[in-house]
């Protein structure tokens, strides 16, 4: 019930991890989670370069409030294993694991990092995990993916790759993605975890942006992976609570203060009983709100 | 000596020079006795002449200053083709003074130094080849680097005598008549050669387009005008507004430039009437942009845009967002082009623009500047002129200029690359840390600590954090840790004087 300190996982922002001046600068743009990516945007020769790169700039670089994730190299991969000891030693917050298939890849990746804590005098379970399901296997199992382990945080859906598994390619109205990102949230949902939507690579197009954008954020998700820093305002706008939105929620917090001086189990607001999925809304809502910096140190809402 | 802020100046140069130390950015009231230039009375109905050789054999005489301007920016025909013919004839000893020096114009000034034609600068700046032949102590004597108001100044009092000025000019008549907004090679406002037009003793016109007697709006006149002569071409429109003028898609450059209309919109300035200067670049153009949209929010207009002119604030004049234009450069061919458009476009001369030493400038009523920095320190003074390796690459501009106005904002990276910007002591003081209020970097804010009323403005901005300088510096280490210190000889390559005339600084010669 404490959703108070949910963490907020509205922008993943995807950094090369072969990119010095990214990587710096990765923490100026205020994302919720910062992804170092030592995967897909790295060419194979610049693999270790990579790794030390992140590695080095994870000891040296204050990334302020950020979430912490690294997307590894995938199992069938020689970097793999070198990946994960590197970015347990060094504490990254989350691994991302990608094109996960199976509750069982992560069972594995979760005794390579478990084992990782112990050599590296980690405290055993602080490294959490995430999956990034790319495939219509991966849908359809995930399920189980989402409550492989304890340490999960979130499943995302990576929609390149599963758009070309599915003999078809991304759409303007993403209908093609309707069935997949409805599986991934349920199961994120059902899990306790958080789900990720989709990059969105067209930077020109901002329209189309903030059409997916409003379209995930009125289905459930947490939030979106993100390719380019300036998408981060704009996921940030959509999710932004109306002024509606914090009063109310303000008046059933207010409620619940009340009914806690009171010492009543009941919380009531003009003479109506809330409910929880009420309070626990209240609570987002203000979550929202404060990180948007809509409310000033007293809560009261700023106008713009 | 040291002077007011602690820089070092050799005491010889001081004596020799007649040169006071850098001591309040405040200009106060003096008296001020101004030069006028000699005038050769002519009556003839013309004052073309076949050949720039020919011009030049007129005109010049071993050790004379000579000047040129630099609104063609990198596209400039002018400045090499008569450098050509001066080097060629063997003239020596030669003072060179043009408004600035661009890339363009670096190979053949280098050339001229090795020949012992010039032996003396005065420039707002240069980069490249010349600035690293310059600061590996290539002239005798230092160069002296002065702002676009000081450059007024200087000329107004004699500091600097022009005996002949070449100015090129898209078009002219053939008594001299010239401005800069029509023709192939329309740069926009004289501004700055306004100046050498009005005080220089042989004014030469140089235009690839003589226009019929009398050629109007005049911005240079026939009464200022000693020779025109035409050549094929005085500039490439192609790179006349290249270099400066970019929209950035940067994204650290956007977030620098939001912080940066935060602070305006957020600061007592920001009322209807206000007025400021953004000068060019990626960060300054975007800042335009924020600025046009909390305009529009706000229902706030400006009464005049100040200095170089770009593009982006055409449109806010078009819009109405803004009254004036006063414009003193254009960076680019879009604020060239409307000049001769837009009667609320007002081109300026640089003493207008600037000179402390006058009766009163634009930037005097200035609001708001927001100006770039190479290097910044935790004394706020910032450099604009000596790279991170201590060779000369920048220019001063009109930096000093409009840093005196009520809301100076330097936007800055904390680094670049691996060098920090924001450091403990900069490597040549350009412009006194007593001028600027707010300094802008990706990380957040600092705010001079003369100027309270700002921090209770700014200090609960959301997403804007406030830091001391001190600690912007330390965040700066951190990143990219300390840097060795650079080496120089005792050497003077160059010295860069306030606006007042006083000397701020000076650069000595690399060690290599």
């Amino acid at each position: 019930m404490n959703q108070q300190n949910e963490r907020l996982r509205r922008t993943m922002m995807f950094v090369p991890g072969n990119n010095p001046a990214m990587v710096k600068d990765a923490g100026i743009f205020g994302a919720d989670s910062i992804m170092f990516d030592l995967e897909d945007a790295v060419a194979m020769t610049e693999k270790d370069a990579a790794r030390y790169l992140v590695f080095e700039a994870l000891q040296t670089i204050d990334y302020g409030n950020a979430e912490l994730v690294v997307r590894i190299n995938g199992l069938d991969t020689p970097y793999y294993e070198n990946d994960i000891k590197a970015m347990v030693k060094a504490g990254i917050d989350v691994i991302r694991l990608p094109k996960v298939e199976s509750a069982e890849m992560m069972h594995t990746l979760e005794k390579l990092v478990a084992d990782a804590e112990k050599n590296f005098d980690r405290e055993v379970g602080t490294t959490k995990l995430m999956a990034a399901i790319e495939s219509a296997k991966g849908v359809v199992h995930a399920n189980e993916i989402a409550a492989a382990s304890k340490r999960m945080i979130g499943i995302a859906l990576s929609a390149e790759d599963y758009t070309t598994d599915m003999k078809t390619h991304r759409y303007p109205d993403g209908q093609e993605l309707l069935y997949a990102r409805n599986v991934i949230l349920h199961a994120a949902r059902a899990a306790g975890i958080a789900a990720f939507d989709t990059v969105f690579t067209n930077m020109d197009d901002e329209a189309g942006f903030y059409r997916e954008t409003e379209l995930i954020h009125q289905l459930g998700f947490d939030g979106k992976s993100l390719v380019n820093p300036r998408q981060i305002a704009m996921v940030n706008k959509v999710y932004q609570p109306t002024k509606q939105e914090i009063e109310k929620a303000q008046n059933v917090i207010a409620a619940i203060e009340e009914a806690r001086l009171k010492g009543s189990g009941v919380i009531s607001m003009n003479g109506q009983m809330v409910d929880r999925p009420v309070v626990l809304r209240a609570q987002r809502v203000m979550n929202l709100a404060n990180a948007a910096n809509l409310v000033d140190a007293e809560g009261n809402y700023i106008e713009k | 000596m040291k002077n007011k802020i602690n820089r070092n100046i050799p005491d010889e140069i001081m004596r020799e020079q007649g040169y006071t130390g850098f001591d309040s950015v405040e200009f106060g009231n003096p008296d001020i006795q101004r030069v006028a230039p000699k005038v050769t009375a002519t009556t003839g109905n013309s004052k073309v002449v076949a050949s720039l050789a020919e011009v030049i054999e007129k005109t010049l005489h071993n050790g004379m200053t000579i000047s040129f301007h630099h609104h063609f920016r990198e596209g400039d025909y002018v400045f090499n083709q008569v450098m050509r013919l001066i080097i060629d004839n063997g003239y020596q000893n030669l003072t060179l003074a043009p408004s600035s020096l661009t890339n363009v114009m670096n190979d053949i000034v280098v050339e001229a130094i090795d020949k012992g034609v010039v032996t003396n600068i005065t420039s707002s700046g240069m980069r490249g080849s010349l600035g690293d032949a310059v600061s590996h102590g290539a002239l005798a004597n230092p160069v002296i680097f002065r702002s676009h108001g000081n450059r007024a100044r200087a000329i107004e009092t004699g500091a600097i005598k022009i005996d002949v000025a070449f100015l090129g000019v898209p078009n002219a008549d053939e008594m001299g008549n010239a401005n800069g907004m029509d023709g192939k090679a329309a740069f926009g406002s004289l501004g700055y050669a306004l100046m050498d037009a009005q005080y220089a003793d042989k004014v030469v016109l140089i235009t690839d387009s003589i226009k019929p007697y009398p050629n109007t709006p005049a911005s240079i006149k026939q009464t200022q005008v000693d020779y025109v002569v035409e050549i094929d071409a005085v500039g490439n429109p192609d790179k006349i507004g290249s270099g400066a003028t970019r929209f950035t898609k940067d994204p650290k450059e956007l977030k620098i430039a939001k912080t940066v209309n935060d602070v305006i919109i957020n600061s007592p300035y920001f009322k209807d009437g206000f007025s400021f200067q953004t000068g060019s670049g990626g960060a300054a153009l975007a800042v335009t942009r924020f600025l046009r949209q909390a305009m529009l929010d706000k229902h706030i207009k400006a009464s005049f845009a100040l200095g170089g002119i770009t593009k982006p604030t055409i449109d806010l004049l078009e819009e109405g967002l803004v009254a004036k234009v006063m414009d003193v450069q254009d960076f680019d061919k879009g604020a060239a082009e409307s000049m001769h458009l837009n009667k609320n476009q007002q081109e300026i001369d640089a003493s207008w623009y600037a000179d402390p030493a006058n009766k009163g400038a634009m930037v005097d009523k200035l609001d708001v500047a927001i100006l770039s920095a190479l290097e910044l320190d935790t004394k706020f003074n910032v450099n604009v002129m000596s790279g991170s390796d201590g060779v000369i690459r920048g220019a001063i501009g009109g930096h000093q200029d409009a840093a005196t106005a009520k809301l100076t904002i330097i936007s800055a990276p904390l680094v670049r690359g691996r060098i920090a910007t924001i450091v403990n002591d900069v490597t040549t003081v350009v412009t006194p840390g007593d001028s600027v209020d707010v300094v802008v970097t990706e990380v957040g804010i600092a705010i001079n600590p003369k100027r309270q009323d700002l921090m209770t403005a700014l200090r609960d901005l959301p997403g804007v954090p406030v830091y001391t300088i001190e600690e912007l510096q330390q965040m700066a280490v951190q990143k990219v840790g300390t840097a060795k210190p650079l080496e120089f000889t005792d050497k003077v390559v160059a010295l860069i004087e306030y606006r007042d005339g006083s000397l701020i600084d000076v650069i000595h010669e690399v060690k290599d």
